[in-house]
């Protein structure tokens, strides 16, 4: 049977309950203190510099509706640990689904056998006390919603998508809520835990005309609660996703070559993320896999811009109260007015080097090892009127909605696909465009941004894969502009 | 979609791998719990594996995983619910049936869905299974990994270090019953060899990469990865940003599977009945070049991908695609089947951790009858693709537009010529099927599973400055 990669990280599910005020978290523990000190202990006993164990619960559901129905509502339940052993430079990892002290120890075992080889000293582990890192609650957690209220929404935004115009041939909706409750402890003394639950909605759409097809597509997501929906009218989503694929079966083909490039504010965060984000992960620096290699306190950009990795956002996709290692996460500024300031880092990576983590050690589930990932990623507002950056373009592309994107960190080179764009003639925004990938390399670009606006916007819910890991991140932009970016079109 | 060898494996403490009959039962077991008027379908898989990664000349990480999961379908009135798990403790599988159950009463009635009915389509025998593969010490994975570093490093002198080296292996085992009868069952294993060599020139630093796979460890053929890394890493130090042009790009059989992937994915009935397939109107239309036949057959024991049953149960089979460029058919699963009055193709595929839907399993393309080093002649200016980027984020499967980022060689007068970087390719999937010229001779294997041949597609746009 031909295997389907197993579903992404950026979906979940089921039950629930009330509300206001009283913790609705659940803040018990997944495992016991005394067993977390056997399972680092046996970690331990061959002799090893570093224990880690990373405990997980997460449950999903999503529905879906297309083709005019409700077609299913899926459900997911995982739970497991993923134990780890550090030997000097080499890392064995070994993770259960079976919680029970001897299942993880025997895992702690395998893990300390792959790290062997290494000349630790042999210690026995009492695990600290576990703390709570603190952050907002949700309101409704997803699991107390009634399954009929979350198809409820999918019908909504479906009538609204198919009355927006007769053009729409196909909707398809998608809801889905999850959460993941982990506890990490490791022989450094770390040992804490964080509840965190996600809900997402998305629209597709197909528009048909003498052209052929069109797509469009909304999503949002947050990690938050049900109250999502309080904030979000998922007939708006649905509307704006009609739209997109209704403006585009009048679009022209996109222009061809470099070109002059205003980002919409909120629409090309994702630009940032390839740009220069995954860059500055630690691990690919010291591999020299990075063109940012060696370059703290260097200008890499324009003055213009600061950049900013920031896992404390509330609510954000990419926000989490601790990072998959177990550290409270924390506010990050990559570039200041064009320096480079600091690269991200997780444990590993940090303690060779003899420094802290900065809090972006994260994992897809318990059966991976953590890995330097960003949080949410953006660019903090200029000066400019965003009404100016445009004015100010004579000839160009608006691109109000960016896809998703993909970078060689080797050279720097990354492209990203424009999934809502314009003309720019005459400092006007004009005729749309159909859809087309933009190619840049990611130290030029940065040097290139010569406009920044004052204003300011969260991008969709992104899910960002690395060496075949996926976890939630977010990003962010102001209205900016870059020259120097090549597009991808056919028109000559 | 190209096929993707699974590395199931196993762990440092070798555990015998499971017996299948009793992963059968488990999966049975639950189906028998069925009530009236439901259908019940189970899959139910297992497996180990091991990763090692070096850098160095050290053991960077060792990564020793058990896995388990369930997927439980059921279907009741013409609704559809689905749960998953992923573990096969008992106590867990019945609460996950239970959450199937209750997630079908809030789906809509489609009374074209089902599960998959035995259509007396015998399986062709695959023999998937490797004990070489299972037999293997840890110091031999971690010697293997070691020494494909040592040959990366040794072969050019701008190349010093690897991103990573790593070698990976393991065993699954799979099984899915159903109320409709299908009882199915099958373990496989294999092993792969992979590198990301890092050649560096002055400033500039390239990438390159190279892997294997194989159900014999000692198949691996070590140097050719290595030299094919280290190529591709070296090839393109020094590369420029060309000028746009409208000219021929030479696709190596890799990025040919690539492309045709995206088409055999646009032939899923799902999309066709969904009206998000631009070929749904064009059966027994000419969509392609006359030089492309394509057939999709899980049954090639020669490939690593070959399969003895797709994901609703049913028989792999060989489905022709395209015959000489004309669309010879849809692929369909037990339920896009019903809907159209017709049997499945066997083409479901799926994650047992997700639902079914029909796609392409094993994609293989005839061979052309022009000689590899006759690819390029006449070709007064064009481009070899070295890689794409942005595959998906540029390519629209709804509309075909197709635009994404490379890399590459120049190719003038007939030769291939300065590489390249930093370019957009940029056309239609339906103006590239239809813009094949040349098709080689050089049919391979790949190691996702994949068989196919360099292609020449004429008059595509590459923008460079």
């Amino acid at each position: 049977m031909r295997r389907r990669q197993e579903p992404g990280s950026c979906v979940d599910n089921p039950t629930m309950l009330e509300t206001e005020g009283s913790p609705l978290l659940d803040q018990s523990t997944l495992l016991d203190q005394s067993t977390i000190s056997a399972v680092l202990t046996a970690g331990m006993e061959d002799g090893a510099d570093f224990a880690e164990i990373f405990v997980e619960d997460r449950q999903s559901i999503s529905a879906m509706l297309d083709d005019g129905r409700v077609e299913e509502l899926a459900s997911g339940r995982d739970r497991g640990a993923g134990i780890r052993v550090v030997t000097g430079e080499t890392t064995g990892f070994a993770h259960t689904a079976d919680l029970s002290v001897e299942s993880l120890t025997n895992a702690a075992r395998t893990a300390a056998a792959g790290a062997r080889g290494g000349a630790g000293k042999a210690s026995s582990v009492s695990a600290s006390p576990q703390s709570t890192a603190s952050r907002t609650l949700p309101r409704i957690l997803p699991e107390n919603v009634d399954k009929a209220d979350k198809v409820a929404l999918l019908k909504a935004a479906e009538d609204a998508a198919r009355s927006e115009n007769q053009a729409i041939s196909q909707v398809t909706a998608r809801y889905a809520d999850s959460r993941r409750r982990i506890q990490v402890a490791n022989t450094d003394g770390v040992h804490s835990a964080d509840d965190q639950v996600r809900t997402m909605f998305s629209v597709s759409t197909v528009a048909s005309g003498d052209t052929g097809m069109q797509t469009g597509r909304e999503s949002v997501g947050h990690t938050i609660g049900f109250e999502l929906f309080s904030e979000t009218d998922v007939a708006e989503l649905g509307r704006n996703a009609a739209q997109r694929a209704i403006t585009k079966l009048a679009a022209r083909p996109a222009p061809s070559g470099e070109m002059t490039v205003v980002i919409g504010p909120g629409g090309g965060g994702v630009m940032f993320h390839e740009a220069c984000g995954h860059g500055l992960e630690a691990d690919l620096v010291a591999k020299g896999a990075s063109v940012f290699a060696g370059r703290v306190g260097e200008k890499v950009a324009s003055e213009l811009v600061t950049l900013v990795d920031d896992g404390t956002m509330d609510g954000e996709w990419g926000h989490t109260a601790i990072d998959d290692e177990g550290l409270t996460v924390r506010r990050n500024v990559l570039i200041k007015d064009g320096v480079l300031m600091d690269y991200m880092w997780d444990g590993l990576r940090a303690r060779s080097e003899g420094r802290k983590s900065s809090g972006n050690g994260r994992r897809q589930s318990y059966r991976h090892l953590p890995m330097v990932r960003m949080t949410n990623t953006y660019l903090l507002a200029g000066d400019s009127e965003p009404a100016d950056i445009v004015a100010d373009t004579e000839s160009g592309v608006y691109v109000a909605h960016l896809g998703g994107g993909q970078v060689n960190t080797a050279t720097g080179d990354f492209v990203f696909g424009m999934t809502e764009a314009y003309l720019i003639e005459d400092g006007k925004i004009t005729a749309p465009l159909r859809e087309g990938n933009l190619i840049g390399n990611g130290p030029a670009v940065l040097a290139n941004i010569d406009a920044v606006g004052n204003d300011f916007a969260m991008g969709a819910p992104g899910t960002c894969g690395k060496d075949g890991q996926g976890v939630p991140v977010g990003d962010g932009v102001p209205t900016l502009r870059v020259h120097g970016l090549t597009i991808g079109g056919t028109a000559t | 979609m190209p096929a993707q060898v699974t590395h199931l494996g196993q762990g440092v403490n070798v555990t015998k791998p499971g017996n299948e009959q009793e992963l059968l039962t488990v999966a049975q077991d639950l189906v028998d719990a069925a009530v009236g008027g439901e259908q019940v379908e189970v899959i139910v898989s297992r497996g180990e594996s091991t990763t090692v990664k070096v850098h160095s000349g050290e053991v960077e990480s060792l990564t020793s995983a058990g896995t388990a999961a369930a997927g439980i379908r059921v279907i009741r009135d013409g609704r559809l619910g689905f749960a998953s798990c992923g573990t096969l403790d008992p106590t867990v599988l019945t609460e996950t049936l239970e959450s199937a159950r209750d997630n079908c009463r809030f789906a809509e009635q489609d009374d074209y869905n089902g599960l998959a009915e035995a259509d007396g389509v015998g399986v062709v025998p695959q023999d998937l299974w490797s004990d070489s593969v299972l037999s293997m010490t840890a110091d031999h994975k971690v010697s293997l990994a070691l020494d494909l570093e040592r040959q990366v490093i040794g072969l050019d002198s701008r190349v010093s270090a690897a991103r990573t080296t790593s070698y990976g292996d393991g065993w699954g085992q799979a099984a899915l019953a159903s109320t409709n009868g299908i009882s199915r069952v099958g373990s496989e294993a294999s092993c792969s060899i992979g590198t990301q060599p890092l050649a560096k020139q002055d400033d500039e630093t390239q990438m390159g990469w190279g892997s294997d796979a194989s159900r014999d460890p000692d198949s691996l053929d070590l140097q050719k990865v290595a030299t094919e890394a280290v190529e591709r890493a070296t090839k393109l130090l020094g590369a420029t940003k060309p000028s746009s042009a409208r000219v021929p790009i030479l696709l190596e059989p890799r990025l040919a599977v690539t492309l045709l992937g995206m088409v055999a994915g646009m032939l899923s009935a799902e999309a066709v009945q969904k009206g998000r397939s631009p070929f749904a109107d064009r059966l027994g239309e000419q969509i392609g070049s006359e030089l492309l036949t394509l057939v999709d057959d899980p049954t090639r024991s020669e490939s690593l991908g070959a399969e003895e049953w797709d994901g609703e149960g049913l028989a792999c089979r060989s489905n022709p695609l395209l015959k000489a460029g004309v669309l010879e058919m849809f692929l369909h699963d037990s339920t896009t089947a019903r809907r159209a009055g017709l049997r499945s193709t066997g083409s479901a595929v799926r994650a047992v951790r997700g639902l079914p839907t029909p796609g392409p399993q094993l994609l293989v393309m005839e061979p052309g009858e022009t000689l590899g080093p006759e690819m390029l002649s006449g070709v007064s200016q064009g481009l070899a693709v070295e890689s794409f980027a942005g595959i998906h984020s540029g390519v629209n499967p709804v509309s075909g537009d197709f635009s994404v980022g490379a890399d590459g060689v120049m190719i003038r007068d007939g030769e291939l010529a300065e590489p390249v970087r930093e370019l957009t390719i940029a056309s239609t999937i339906q103006r590239l099927l239809l813009g094949v010229i040349r098709v080689a001779d050089d049919f391979e294997w790949l190691p996702g599973g994949s068989g196919a041949c360099s292609v020449l597609i004429d008059d595509v746009s590459v923008s460079g400055s």
